[in-house]
């Protein structure tokens, strides 16, 4: 293996159109960057921020929330939910100091196996040339980390 | 006390152990915290594979187990069900993706099993914080609705009230029948598709457990398998079903032409109608947007020569809610728009037709009376069919249509049979797969037909030499040959691609499925699952999941139907047990979740001033939970503290 940098991008996804997606990538047997790693929720309008801020806080150096097309949601809007977050948790990243191309939103749907291979592979090279996040050296942990644990109850 | 977690590692077959070293990620899971087990196997889910949980459970007093295998989309239900069968609440049970999102998808095995060794830990990480959920039945509502009343619905529709169950069918036209009841004979057998299909036709609307719905749409779905609520919107058809006597009278006396739909335009059909002559059922409508009385205000024609009076003008739509406990989706297909295919000449040559013209043509009730004939009503002395018109083509659909051969072959023998025309069939390959299918081939091999392998790439009207004049030309590569032939021709038949319906996506929508990459239902699974959809209690039938000949078509709406009647016999289902649940200590009575709530799941305690939710109309998507500023809503087996022990787990390696 080289030196070269391998990003760790956690994605949040969906159990219905996302999870699918990518669970037809594998079916066809398409090939994509190994530095995803899917955590499955039932709706994309499940993913709390906390969750974002956590997986930055722990080492993710790029965060892919994804969730069914508008309009297809399993359960009738939960993604419009999450479209509305996003601009606030993008926000709230770019304070923080998070570059906006380490945390993504994007509609993957149970047939785009395709679609989900894009995203991971340009994902992973974006944030490969971004170089490590390294949160938890670069800026104070505690606050967001504590946030985490706050909202954890 | 402690969670004790048992880890087990599949290597089905290769699919994963030729890229994951499986033996490594049990290694390394058994040096985890709570991981009192972990072991590898060459197939999880087979009966040994399951025994093995089922005993380590025992022998280890295992409380969480891990599952590293496939999706859970595959085989969840089968490891929740060993882990019940062992004493465990089925919901202790995790699953890790290591094939699907993993083994399948990476080359560098390196990576890939320090992938698996994260997927796993992260599991377990979740497993440790899995708390039992009590799974809980609903009764099922012993009636199915079946929408579209092609061949596919018939035949569901037909099995399903045999075994006594209630059918509600809608249709969406005058009458039932669909696309089967435009065609004219049917191959390989060349029986007449009208005498095999009116029958079924007549025994659903009469059967005494089916109500049939015509000019009807099915406008909203909401509820859950096992309690659909069902809105259906019964056009006015502005004639009274049961005073009309379907004498016809009306169909004879109103002076108002329009283009015949089931005719495809070949001909008229009048304001007040039926679809065709056997249609069911047999009493006519009108038909608002033509009809002289609606457009202008006078005429009633119809109403003068009605002896039994059975027009209504003041009728209007109804609207008819039905609950039902399963869903058949058999709205069928649409043909692809010849005329957005310029090279082949249609729209610009009339005697350029598609196949289903050519139905109509040659079928005795038909604009011809069943005569093969040009538009200037002379008989073609030749004829070309052109196979795959914008099927097995990246430009248009790159799926195969799977019907156009055989009826290529059928029209071939059909004009063999009724004319004296010479017959070319120009075609990429000979698709014939089907019972009797190649057998007719060879059949048509030997009636003079001639065979180009090759597709037309064009059709034009422009001549090269004195025998192109004032014909058709086609032209194409013989690839056998080598060559690029012109062929002269008088009437061009294509067979163009059968196409998902215009509305499909809506009609996705509405009854909750997805739509594959070529646009038609996507079934739940390709092979083992090919009539049921990611919505449980909502099933397939027919060409609406992908083009079908009749034979596979009415197969696949029997099988449809038989699973529905396993659900509605079997008479309760299980309903999602991880649904919300209110710590009220916590709840401030902000009532934002209630605006959240798709389901309108969430009430209000007015004296205790805290949100309540309702487990029957929950579905467990946990939109409210993420969206309470208080954390006071608890997302059953997805918790917050799961969820984020998964996160820190992924980057403890």
């Amino acid at each position: 293996m080289s030196d070269r940098f391998e990003p760790v991008i956690a994605v949040l996804c969906c159990n219905w159109c996302t999870y699918a997606g990518a669970d037809l990538a594998g079916t066809a047997r398409m090939k994509y960057a190994p530095n995803v790693r899917l955590l499955r929720v039932m709706c994309s309008g499940r993913i709390d921020p906390a969750f974002v801020l956590r997986a930055f806080a722990e080492g993710a150096d790029g965060v892919l929330i994804a969730g069914c097309h508008p309009g297809d949601c399993h359960y009738i809007n939960g993604n419009l939910k999450t479209m509305r977050r996003f601009p606030q948790l993008k926000t709230m990243l770019a304070q923080f100091g998070i570059e906006p191309a380490r945390v993504r939103l994007e509609w993957i749907s149970a047939s785009e196996g395709d679609v989900f291979v894009k995203v991971a592979n340009e994902m992973t090279g974006q944030v490969r040339a971004l170089g490590p996040l390294n949160w938890k050296v670069r800026a104070a942990v505690e606050p967001v980390s504590g946030l985490a644990e706050h909202h954890a109850g | 006390m402690e969670p004790r977690v048992g880890v087990f590692v599949c290597h089905c077959g290769t699919n994963i152990a030729g890229v994951v070293d499986v033996a490594r990620v049990a290694e390394a899971a058994r040096t985890w915290a709570n991981v009192v087990h972990a072991e590898d196997y060459k197939f999880m889910c087979s009966d040994p594979g399951q025994a093995m949980v089922k005993q380590a459970i025992l022998r280890h007093k295992i409380d969480r187990v891990v599952v590293a295998a496939c999706s859970p989309r595959m085989h969840e239900a089968t490891f929740r069900k060993a882990c019940a069968e062992a004493g465990l609440n089925p919901y202790l049970f995790e699953m890790a993706n290591i094939r699907e999102h993993c083994s399948w998808v990476h080359e560098d095995k390196q990576a890939a099993t320090l992938k698996a060794i994260d997927i796993v830990r992260m599991a377990v990480a979740k497993a440790r914080l899995l708390e039992p959920l009590e799974t809980r039945s609903v009764k099922v509502e012993p009636k199915a609705l079946v929408v579209g009343g092609g061949v596919a619905g018939i035949q569901a529709a037909l099995n399903l009230a045999n075994a006594g169950i209630k059918v509600v069918m809608v249709e969406r036209q005058q009458s039932i029948g669909g696309r089967m009841a435009q065609l004219d004979k049917t191959f390989p057998t060349l029986d007449c598709s009208a005498c095999i299909l009116t029958p079924k036709m007549v025994q659903v609307a009469q059967h005494p457990n089916v109500t049939l719905y015509t000019c009807a749409e099915v406008e909203e779905v909401s509820g859950y398998v096992g309690n659909f609520d069902v809105t259906i919107r019964r056009k006015a058809t502005y004639v009274d079903p049961d005073v009309c006597t379907a004498c016809g009278i009306c169909l004879e006396k109103c002076p108002k032409k329009t283009t015949s739909e089931f005719e495809e335009g070949l001909t008229t059909r009048k304001a007040v109608y039926r679809l065709f002559p056997q249609a069911v059922p047999g009493k006519p409508v009108v038909d608002r947007e033509s009809c002289t009385y609606f457009v202008n205000g006078k005429c009633k024609v119809c109403e003068r020569f009605c002896e039994p009076k059975a027009f209504r003008w003041d009728d209007t739509d109804k609207v008819v809610h039905e609950r039902v406990g399963a869903i058949l989706v058999a709205t069928g297909y649409d043909l692809y728009d010849a005329s957005a295919l310029g090279q082949w000449g249609y729209g610009r040559f009339p005697d350029v037709i598609t196949g289903i013209e050519f139905e109509r043509l040659n079928n005795a009730t038909g604009p011809t009376g069943g005569r093969i004939l040009k538009k200037d009503g002379t008989e073609p002395k030749s004829v070309a069919i052109l196979h795959c018109v914008g099927s097995r083509d990246r430009n248009y659909k790159e799926y195969c249509s799977r019907v156009c051969c055989m009826y290529s072959l059928k029209f071939a023998h059909l004009l063999r049979e009724k004319t004296a025309a010479t017959v070319w069939n120009f075609y990429i390959d000979m698709r014939c797969f089907g019972k009797g299918y190649e057998e007719f081939y060879n059949r048509l091999l030997h009636e003079g037909v001639k065979f180009v392998r090759g597709k037309a790439a064009y059709v034009t009207d422009q001549p090269a030499n004195d025998d192109e004049k004032g014909r058709l030309v086609v032209s194409a590569e013989a690839t056998t040959l080598g060559e690029v032939l012109r062929v002269p021709v008088d009437m061009v038949i294509l067979a163009s691609a059968v196409t998902p319906q215009p509305d499909a996506p809506a009609v996705a929508r509405r009854f909750g499925m997805s739509l594959s990459p070529d646009g038609f239902f996507m079934e739940k699974h390709p092979k083992l699952e090919p009539f049921s959809t990611a919505t449980d209690g909502v099933y397939l039938a027919g060409a609406c999941q992908g083009p079908k000949d009749i034979p596979d078509a009415v197969a696949h709406g029997a099988a449809a139907a038989s699973t529905a009647m396993a659900l509605i016999s079997r008479g309760e289902v299980e309903v999602e047990a991880a649904t919300a649940q209110v710590t009220e200590g916590a709840c401030s009575g902000c009532k934002v979740c209630q605006d959240i709530c798709p389901y309108a799941a969430i009430g209000f305690d007015g004296p205790k001033k805290v949100a309540t939710i309702n487990p029957s109309l929950c579905k467990g998507c946990g939109t409210c939970v993420a969206t309470c500023p208080s954390s006071a809503i608890v997302g059953r087996h997805f918790t917050d503290q799961q969820v984020l022990a998964q996160i820190s787990a992924l980057f403890a390696g």
